[in-house]
């Protein structure tokens, strides 16, 4: 599995994740008190600067941008509609706006440093009894088991199609079981590598 | 029961490797969604879909279709992705207390209050506000989502309850009755 980042030395890249995270957040809570269309307009060109800047290549912003389009384009005719083609105009500048700049810091912030990031900010749930360095681990264990998981899946459907079964709604359950029996084994891994049962619990 | 950080991890996993074959905004992991609460209780359930979408926020692809990242959060559809542990511990307080009497017609009552109407509560009014809708049309735009979130209320129910049967995951308070 791949990242979504695009590797590339570039003043965007060098920005710490937490700051890019605070940009997005102020230009996100901001935007929806900005109703001036050519405000809106600016911090468009402003991102796209950024696009440029960052030297992000074509296919891959467009591939970010492909899963928003319809929607901002369905918003717009609706809002048109229902409104007017001025707020229209707006919501769909906001959207592009807010999806693009979040997209850019996915597309230049390294996955790690962003969990970096994200761990940070978990920080104050430390008293509610998370334990924020865990999120990493816990993320690269859910990256490994992937391919774990889809080939429990091929090995359940084997054995369906051995006893003659095609297709059955009984896939889930055997899946589910035998993905838990797993989880128990490494689970004790883990305690007899010394990760006590306190601290597997994130 | 030393399986908490497993268990979050491997429960994290099923909303991505669920049925494919639907279309993006249509998923599948509201299924998983469903599956973690009802299946490992919770608080574990909610944690295990907390660390999905933190990788969903962080950037791995793990989104139907090889989508992730911000972008995905911050846009239209976001607050339903953001509602998901919020649904999954909803499903799992319920079940927890059902739990005794657990059955497919509770189970459905579950999946159904935590795995739709919690989402839809969440993601609805998200989808008014980032897409300046009035609210009646987010809830109109929706209706597309039933009948897919009904097909998997039953398939998630009957697993959840298959799964009680063969591999129980949640305890009982000794003390309660």
């Amino acid at each position: 599995m791949l990242s979504l980042h695009h590797e590339a030395r570039t003043p965007v890249h060098a920005v710490p994740a937490g700051l890019k995270l605070l940009v997005l957040f102020v230009v996100g809570t901001g935007s929806f008190f900005v109703r001036s269309i050519p405000v809106l307009g600016g911090a468009l060109v402003a991102v796209a600067g950024c696009y440029a800047l960052a030297r992000i290549p074509w296919r891959m912003a467009v591939r970010q941008w492909l899963v928003v389009l319809p929607f901002v384009a369905v918003i717009f005719v609706v809002q048109g509609l229902l409104v007017d083609w001025g707020s229209a105009v707006l919501v769909a500048e906001r959207i592009v706006v807010l999806v693009a700049l979040a997209a850019l810091v996915t597309l230049t912030t390294r996955t790690a440093a962003m969990v970096a990031a994200v761990e940070r900010l978990l920080g104050p749930l430390r008293r509610l009894g998370v334990r924020p360095e865990r999120v990493g681990l816990v993320v690269a264990m859910t990256i490994r088991f992937v391919p774990v998981l889809k080939e429990q899946a091929d090995q359940v459907r084997a054995a369906q199609r051995a006893r003659g079964v095609e297709y059955s709604a009984r896939f889930l359950t055997p899946l589910l079981v035998k993905t838990l029996r797993l989880a128990d084994g490494l689970g004790e891994a883990l305690e007899a590598r010394g990760v006590d049962e306190d601290d597997s619990r994130l | 029961m030393a399986l908490f950080a497993a268990i979050m991890v491997v429960l994290g996993l099923f909303p991505l490797i669920e049925l494919p074959l639907v279309p993006a905004p249509v998923t599948a992991q509201t299924l998983g969604v469903m599956l973690a609460g009802s299946i490992v209780g919770a608080r574990r359930g909610s944690l295990a879909i907390l660390v999905f979408v933190v990788m969903v926020a962080v950037g791995l692809p793990v989104l139907p279709g090889g989508r992730g990242g911000l972008g995905v959060i911050l846009g239209p559809t976001g607050g339903f992705i953001l509602a998901y542990p919020v649904g999954a511990l909803v499903v799992g307080l319920l079940t927890e207390r059902l739990w005794r009497r657990y059955n497919l017609g509770w189970a459905l009552l579950c999946n159904a209050v935590g795995g739709a109407l919690v989402i839809y509560l969440i993601g609805i009014p998200y989808m008014a506000v980032a897409a300046g809708l009035p609210l009646d049309k987010a809830v109109l735009g929706s209706v597309v989502f039933l009948p897919g979130d009904l097909v998997k209320t039953v398939i998630g129910s009957l697993a959840a309850v298959a799964v009680r049967k063969s591999y129980p995951m949640i305890e009982v308070p000794r003390d309660r009755a």
